[in-house]
């Protein structure tokens, strides 16, 4: 039950409701729980209720921060 | 799927496998309890243990709802559909967890109660509208993650006048029982992967004040493998250098202060208990939810006469001292024998977030090998 997926808001409800699609299912879903919901946002689904938006430059930092991980690796010659 | 497979990488998991087994020091050990079942199931799931250095140890905490939810409140949640007539709307972990003289949900529905399964509290609403002569509780159980989801529900039902819609309430908070597993003797722990979506809520910054107290590192953590393996190197590094901070590796939704919509929907609806009872680490103080009495009409617990009733837990089961991160599935003698998803003694088993069920799952036959070998 603590699962969330992330999903994209394809479509603006009344009622602070939005219609999501996540692995190509589609579903509607409360978005009253976060602000400033635009068309195109990543959300976080959970229990038919949008917990956080995704923010797409911390997700590319925190990539970032795991290639460099094994950048250092490849620098120092080891793990081969 | 995006967000998810690019957390999914193989060569990053080995780059950053590697990473650890670099800096971790070989003259010591580390032990590190994943609080939350989610990250217990993402473990297993992905083999992380192998791919640590074994002096590397995960230690499973007590995050995992259905587990902790003491036997007398779902005797109570059947009572409700068996007695009072109401439609039971629950979510689907809840159907197979074994309560009083292994009954459930499940067996409770073969024999006549209306109990539906709901993937969200939404869905229980719906039925409250679709059926205006019936009383429709929802069994409100989980976390902070799951906490406001319930709270909107009961704002709505109150926006639209329904007067069928209640909810038992089974919610808990997070920080205290952390607290209530740091302060317990005799557990020797060197730092906690901090729960996902709790954090999305409640923020980082809501364990700074335990962290400070118990001197524990802390990295809130994301449930792919990726994130569990990075969390895993931040806090070597802070054990390592000897820091002792929260750290947030999931900062792609979690942030300082967590939902602050979220938080105040928790706060019109619900208020702390006093104390409630979890199964495994007993009675803990202002560590549950509780509907307001301004909310007196939306709270099954206010509107139906429970009764008293003495619950008995299979005695057998090891489920309660697994949940304080003192045993394991391996040292309870019913664990694949008597004791199986099919067959559930204990709530460990049910859900995919129960230690007992990611051993079954991923580590059948090695559990079952060193059970024999201990005997
Ligand atoms: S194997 Fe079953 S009976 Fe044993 S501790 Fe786990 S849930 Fe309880």
């Amino acid at each position: 039950m603590c699962l969330a997926i992330p999903a994209q808001v394809v479509e603006l409800l009344p009622d602070g409701m939005a219609t999501v699609s996540a692995g190509g299912i589609t579903r509607s879903v409360s978005v009253a729980l976060v602000d400033d919901v635009a068309l195109g946002d990543y959300v976080l689904l959970h229990v038919g209720y949008a917990l956080h938006k995704i923010s797409a430059e911390e997700a590319e930092a925190t990539l970032k921060m795991m290639a460099e991980a094994g950048l250092i690796e490849e620098e120092l010659g080891a793990g081969q | 799927m995006k967000y998810v497979s690019e957390f999914r990488d193989p060569a990053l998991a080995q780059s950053l496998a590697t990473a650890i087994a670099r800096e971790v020091d070989p003259a010591r050990s580390y032990a590190f309890m994943e609080f939350c079942g989610g990250h217990t199931h993402a473990i297993f799931r992905y083999g992380v243990q192998d791919l640590v250095p074994s002096n590397v140890r995960f230690v499973h905490g007590p995050g995992c709802p259905v587990c902790v939810l003491p036997m007398r409140r779902l005797d109570d949640a059947l009572e409700l559909a068996e007695r009072h007539g109401v439609i039971l709307a629950t979510y689907g972990d809840m159907m197979r967890v074994p309560g009083s003289g292994r009954r459930s949900m499940l067996t409770a529905r073969g024999a006549g109660a209306d109990i539906r399964m709901v993937y969200s509290p939404l869905d229980a609403l719906a039925l409250a509208r679709d059926n205006p002569g019936r009383q429709v509780v929802f069994m409100g159980i989980g976390f902070e993650t799951t906490t406001p989801a319930t709270g909107m529900a009961i704002l709505t039902a109150r926006a639209q006048s329904l007067t069928n819609f209640s909810v038992f309430c089974n919610h808990v908070l997070t920080p205290p029982a952390m607290e209530h597993v740091l302060a317990a003797p005799g557990i020797a722990l060197d730092g906690f992967l901090g729960p996902s979506h709790v954090s999305t809520v409640i923020g980082a910054g809501a364990y700074r004040p335990l962290v400070a107290q118990y001197g524990r590192p802390m990295v809130i953590a994301g449930f792919e493998p990726l994130d569990v393996l990075q969390s895993v190197l931040m806090l070597v590094r802070q054990v390592n250098e000897g820091r002792r901070e929260v750290e947030n590796q999931y900062s792609r939704v979690v942030t300082e202060a967590g939902n602050t919509r979220a938080k105040e929907v928790i706060e019109e609806v619900f208020a702390l208990r006093e104390t409630f009872e979890w199964r495994g680490l007993g009675s803990v103080p202002r560590s549950a939810r509780a509907i307001r009495p301004e909310l007196a009409d939306f709270d099954a617990e206010a509107r139906f006469a429970i009764s008293e009733k003495q619950s008995r837990e299979v005695k057998s089961c090891e489920c309660p001292a697994i949940l304080r991160g003192v045993k394991q599935p391996k040292d309870c003698k019913l664990f694949g024998k008597a004791c199986t998803p099919e067959t559930p003694m204990g709530a460990c088993m049910v859900s995919s977030e129960g230690s007992c069920a990611a051993y079954y799952t991923y580590r059948r036959a090695e559990t079952m090998a060193e059970m024999e070998a201990a005997e």
